[in-house]
């Protein structure tokens, strides 16, 4: 059995170390970057964003002053119970939001749509999401935050296998260039693309693409996997820098997710992760270890099966 | 190389002549928080703005910081970053009447035109903020919490934040007086660089209904 006070205090620290430490896989995408950049104004910003990571450590100060939206990803192993069940599990996870909030401190962000009413603490009718995975055996839950930036950057398009890669292509530089312009995508970025799924799903692995992938993790298909790179490398050539300035630091890498779809369709997002990159996960035991780490390690072979059984769970349970 | 330059948040106008784009810029002296929630309540509901302005501010920051109002009254600062400005532009000229700033600070600029009509009558100027996350060096950069106005009516995120800047930083000159625009003049240079990588691709099959004007467009 999972402690929940053991769930709830290990959540607030990862709120406080999403917010507060850059994770080491972007910082040293980061640093690689900067190092190639040779844009005036572009270089001055890569300075300034390796400054200010040191005293957000240094200070235990959030990196920026933006909250973006507070979520959670929730992955749990099959042996796992909690302690009070999903019930008690999604209200520590509310809990460790909102004492966050005032905590770190971070800035109350949101708020109902029509109304803008704002209890101070990023929580309210569906804040923060909480969205959940399963594994193949394992007595553990793995807890991860992502405060992602909440309004640019993000883009969706139905596309047909007519558009082909072409297509694909094009979208992606739309999306890029939109919000890469004036720097509105907070750009160097991971860029997650979803590809298939149908409207919400595709979104979904985006998003996912984008906030819960590593710089330098490839997808395990090989022909996609070239596709990555290729992205990552066409997106730093379009002369765009850090807020739009001359420059090429655009892509620190790109990431892409595919879901089977309708057999008519080849549904597109394209999402920007921020300068910022902020997730933390922590792996919970039944019997009390924590471990911290910046990787999700969200995308396992389970995640992306293609067939009805888990063959290798059937072995285990032998 | 860029120039670094130290600037008072009550600027004279020879200080902010001498300004050029992509300068950084430091700034010293009281500042203050406005956006939409202020816009709105201070333009279009007619409230008395809780401050002398510009004589004790002649800088508004697009700007909520990440803070808590303690029990006591007091405030805990942590990071500050900018929101972006654009979407302020139908307030703008009326606030310049009415506030004299002469910096607005922000995220991402605004257009040129917003420069011509409201920036260069009034003598006033854009500062971007760096990244847009610098979050951390800008906190650093608040000596201290004057004042929250508007907590109440406004909420924490849209409240009227006064802060005491020293050496606050950096920020990049994004308009000069002549209202001559930063991120237009990059556009204009990252255009043929751009169209080079759109080479070899297609648009899209489905075109949206919306991108263009023309409600007879046949669209599919």
């Amino acid at each position: 059995m999972i402690a929940i006070d053991l769930i709830r205090s290990t959540a607030e620290t990862l709120m406080d170390k999403a917010a507060i430490e850059i994770p080491d896989d972007y910082l040293d995408g980061l640093k690689a970057t900067a190092a190639e950049e040779d844009g005036d104004l572009s270089s001055f910003v890569l300075q300034a964003m390796l400054e200010n990571y040191e005293v957000a450590k240094e200070d235990r100060r959030a990196m920026c002053g933006d909250t973006g939206c507070p979520r959670w990803f929730v992955k749990m192993g099959n042996e796992a119970r909690v302690e009070g069940g999903p019930i008690a599990l999604e209200e520590a996870l509310r809990r460790a939001t909102a004492e966050a909030t005032n905590g770190v401190p971070l800035r109350p962000n949101r708020v109902h749509p029509l109304w803008r009413t704002d209890h101070n603490n990023n929580v309210g009718i569906g804040a923060p999401e909480i969205e959940y995975g399963f594994e193949p055996g394992g007595d553990w839950i793995d807890l991860i935050t992502v405060h992602k930036g909440g309004l640019f950057g993000t883009d969706y398009r139905m596309l047909f296998p007519s558009d082909g890669i072409e297509g694909i292509k094009r979208f992606y530089l739309d999306s890029l260039a939109a919000f890469g312009k004036r720097g509105l995508a907070c750009q160097p970025a991971i860029i997650g693309i979803g590809l298939g799924g149908s409207k919400d799903t595709c979104m979904v692995l985006g998003k996912r693409a984008a906030c819960l992938r590593t710089v330098g993790d490839r997808n395990p298909d090989p022909k996609i996997a070239e596709l990555e790179l290729e992205f990552t490398e066409i997106g730093n050539s379009i002369g765009m820098g850090p807020m739009g300035f001359v420059g090429k630091s655009m892509v620190i890498d790109c990431h892409i997710e595919v879901g089977y779809c309708h057999t008519g369709g080849m549904q597109m997002s394209v999402h920007a992760f921020c300068l910022s990159s902020r997730r933390a996960c922590a792996r919970v035991w039944g019997d009390g270890r924590v471990e911290y780490r910046t990787d999700p390690d969200w995308f396992t072979p389970y995640q992306r099966r293609e067939t009805v059984d888990w063959p290798e769970t059937a072995v285990a349970a032998e | 190389m860029v120039r670094k330059i130290r600037l008072s948040t009550t600027p004279t106008p020879q200080a902010l002549a001498e300004l050029k784009l992509g300068d950084i810029v430091y700034l010293d002296g009281l500042m203050y928080t406005a956006r939409e929630g202020v816009y709105m309540r201070a333009l279009e509901e007619q409230a008395n703005i809780p401050m002398e302005l510009p004589s004790e501010s002649a800088a508004n920051f697009h700007c909520s910081p990440a803070a808590t109002i303690n029990p006591d009254g007091s405030f805990t600062l942590g990071a500050v970053t900018a929101t972006a400005s654009f979407r302020f532009a139908k307030w703008i000229g009326e606030w310049f009447a009415k506030s004299g700033a002469k910096l607005v600070i922000g995220k991402g600029g605004m257009s040129p035109e917003t420069y011509r009509e409201h920036f260069v009558p009034n003598g006033a100027i854009y500062l971007t903020t760096v990244g847009y996350g610098t979050g951390a060096l800008l906190g650093r950069g608040v000596e201290n919490v004057e004042a929250v106005h508007w907590a109440d009516e406004l909420g924490m995120a849209q409240a009227m934040w006064v802060l005491k800047c020293n050496q606050m930083g950096p920020f990049i000159v994004a308009s000069d007086l002549a209202g001559n625009c930063l991120f237009e003049r990059e556009n204009k240079k990252t255009a043929p660089s751009l169209s080079a990588a759109y080479q070899g691709t297609r648009p899209a099959t489905m075109k949206r209904y919306g991108e263009t004007d023309d409600r007879t467009d046949e669209v599919i």
